[in-house]
């Protein structure tokens, strides 16, 4: 039998974020992920400092191929703009639409899921059938429609991308809910009389936290894949210098100059692949039966 | 519950939906900024004043808004979307003249993803930590994070210059002659690089649900008494095991057809496939939004189709639906 030498051995083995934590910092999908995200982000924001060229400036012929000149050393699009200005400049922007996006769609997801598997009843037939239309919709075609109607300014393309992609994350929400509302420690908080409010956000809401952490990482990389998408419809925030803008504009150029889109598209696939495979240690993390695998 | 019955159940909640998308069309009208008239006209005020009297008269735009929207329904549900004053042409002949090349290519995906993500899964099953297995993760993981169009793209860059074998656009040679035969051979050809794109995501994922749901399964009893009772290992796997694991994959197949959807549109544009996602594109630099909330109704149609078909299939999948009600 064990001895337990303090109090203080027995709390350290029983926090579950630090257990997570641990469990995080061994699998090496989530320490790739993270390592990924941090040469981005790295790359967008302290890059430049470094390389301090307008990415909207004419530097050299069009369609320049990497490498052909110092000037452009990722070569020139079919303006004869700078690439790695671009990819440099380019980033932010994308960043703060899949944020803003994935906010957007984890609020809507949790409240719409959180009353839904709480009130159950009517509440929840009434959220679910709502649910259920928006996931009939083609998600895509439904934002192409919202951002076509209204003006594509980044801060409708996030919310259109929101309005449509919210239905998993309630789904989830809910079915957290459902499991989490007739648990014991509920019942002792309904009890000693907590109010609803109390009880959804302060007593259930916490506990069903860790699938949705894993869900709203992923969500993120989802949003960011949807700008990218619109944006290379042509949809996207004709402002805002970004990664998906790129992608858009040199479309057309593509077979005459692979690296006009090939490689905005390859800094979009390294950030989503970050998100993803923070979702996948995140996961493991949390999942203690998933860890022995 | 009776078959007739659950199916006439089924039927009219798919009829309610329709309705509800007829709506959000509607409200969409609504809601945009401008003149109804003007959105319906799709020419943000390019269209003629006697053009704009026209449509207010046949969409009683100068009535209340219940009346509005009864006479938008009845006209929808007649068949009558609009017209497209871009095309000039209903929007209904439109929408029907391209839906089949997006089928086809959603179809020929899907059914490609699902056949050949299962037999990878169960490969992969076979051996948990073998080279197969490993495949499936990263490949899914990459095809989970990489834009669809930009993998397109690698795709006709791959088949452009580096090895040009198949066609990267369009749906079929109109120089080719040749009689029904060589069209259809010609089509295929076609459609191997949009049907790849499309259906590599979906394989690496279902490839990866159904390891999963092997694993799961094979570690079960009724498994282990087929192996006891001498059971060749290859019907362990495709007899028992295969079928149960297959459940999951229905299901997220099924549910996933809107996004595959999505997923075509974006597809269809780097192919130049003339498809509903092409009309969608080519619509709306048009700003002809008749066209676009056409295509929004016809493709939620086809997700819905697309759910009462898996339901179906489930149902034909897995006997304890079939009995239980």
């Amino acid at each position: 039998m064990a001895v337990i030498e303090s109090s203080q051995d027995i709390v350290q083995s029983q926090s579950p974020w630090r257990e997570a934590a641990r469990a995080f910092r061994q699998s090496w999908a989530g320490m790739l992920g993270i390592f990924i995200l941090i040469l981005v982000i790295l790359f967008t924001f302290v890059g430049p400092f470094f390389y301090p060229v307008d990415p909207f400036e004419i530097i050299w012929a069009p369609l320049t191929p990497p490498g052909a000149t110092e000037r452009a050393p990722l070569g020139t699009d079919y303006l004869g703009r700078d690439i790695l200005a671009g990819l440099i400049h380019g980033g932010p922007a994308t960043l703060y639409v899949g944020l803003v996006a994935g906010i957007i769609t984890i609020t809507i997801g949790i409240l719409v899921g959180a009353f839904a598997g709480f009130y159950r009843g009517m509440v929840d037939e009434f959220l679910m059938r709502i649910t259920e239309f928006f996931q009939v919709l083609p998600a895509l075609l439904f934002a192409m429609v919202l951002v076509t109607l209204f003006t594509p300014t980044i801060y409708v393309v996030s919310l259109a991308i929101g309005i449509v992609s919210w239905p998993t994350t309630a789904r989830l929400t809910r079915a957290e809910f459902l499991r989490i509302r007739n648990l014991e420690y509920v019942n002792a908080a309904r009890s000693i009389g907590a109010k609803n409010r109390r009880i959804i956000w302060r007593v259930i809401l916490p506990n069903a936290l860790a699938p949705l952490i894993v869900a709203a990482t992923l969500t993120v990389g989802i949003a960011i894949l949807f700008e990218a998408g619109l944006s290379f419809l042509g949809l996207g925030d004709p402002n805002m210098f970004s990664w998906g803008l790129m992608i858009g504009a040199g479309r057309e150029y593509i077979l005459d100059g692979w690296w006009v889109v090939t490689l905005p598209g390859f800094m979009i696939f390294l950030t989503v692949l970050g998100f993803s495979l923070v979702g996948d240690g995140l996961n493991d993390a949390f999942n203690p039966k998933l860890r022995e695998r | 519950m009776t078959m007739t019955l659950m199916v006439a159940r089924r039927l009219l909640h798919a009829f309610l939906l329709i309705l509800a998308v007829l709506v959000l069309n509607f409200l969409l009208i609504h809601i945009a900024p401008g003149d109804p008239a003007d959105v319906i006209a799709g020419e943000m005020g390019g269209a003629t004043e006697e053009m704009l009297a026209d449509i207010r008269k046949t969409y009683g735009l100068d009535k209340p808004v219940y009346v509005q929207l009864g006479v938008y329904l009845t006209r929808a549900l007649q068949g009558d979307l609009g017209q497209s004053f871009f095309y000039n042409a209903p929007v209904l002949d439109l929408v029907a003249g391209r839906a089949g090349p997006t089928i086809l290519l959603v179809a020929t995906a899907l059914l490609f993803a699902i056949f050949v993500g299962t037999m990878l899964g169960v490969l992969a099953s076979h051996k948990p930590k073998g080279i197969v297995s490993g495949l499936v993760t990263v490949v899914s993981v990459i095809g989970y994070s990489a834009p669809i169009f930009w993998t397109g793209m690698m795709l006709v860059i791959l088949f452009a210059w580096v090895y040009p074998i198949f066609p990267i656009a369009n749906m079929y040679d109109i120089t080719r002659g040749g009689g029904f035969f060589d069209r259809v051979v010609d089509i295929l050809y076609h459609l191997v690089l949009p049907a790849l794109t499309l259906g590599i995501v979906y394989l690496a994922q279902y490839a990866r649900l159904t390891r999963a749901s092997m694993l799961e399964i094979l570690g079960s009893d009724y498994i282990r008494t087929a192996r006891a009772k001498g059971v060749a290992e290859v019907k362990v796997y495709g007899h028992h095991a295969l079928r149960n694991a297959i459940l999951p994959v229905v299901t997220i197949a099924g549910l996933q057809f809107g996004s595959i959807i999505s997923g075509a549109v974006l597809v269809e544009t780097v192919f130049s496939w003339p498809g509903l996602g092409t009309l969608a594109f080519e619509s709306i630099l048009a700003r002809d939004y008749p066209t676009i909330l056409g295509i929004l109704f016809f493709s939620s149609l086809l997700v819905i189709a697309a759910n009462l078909i898996t339901d179906l299939v489930y149902r034909l999948v897995d006997p304890r639906i079939r009995t239980g009600g």
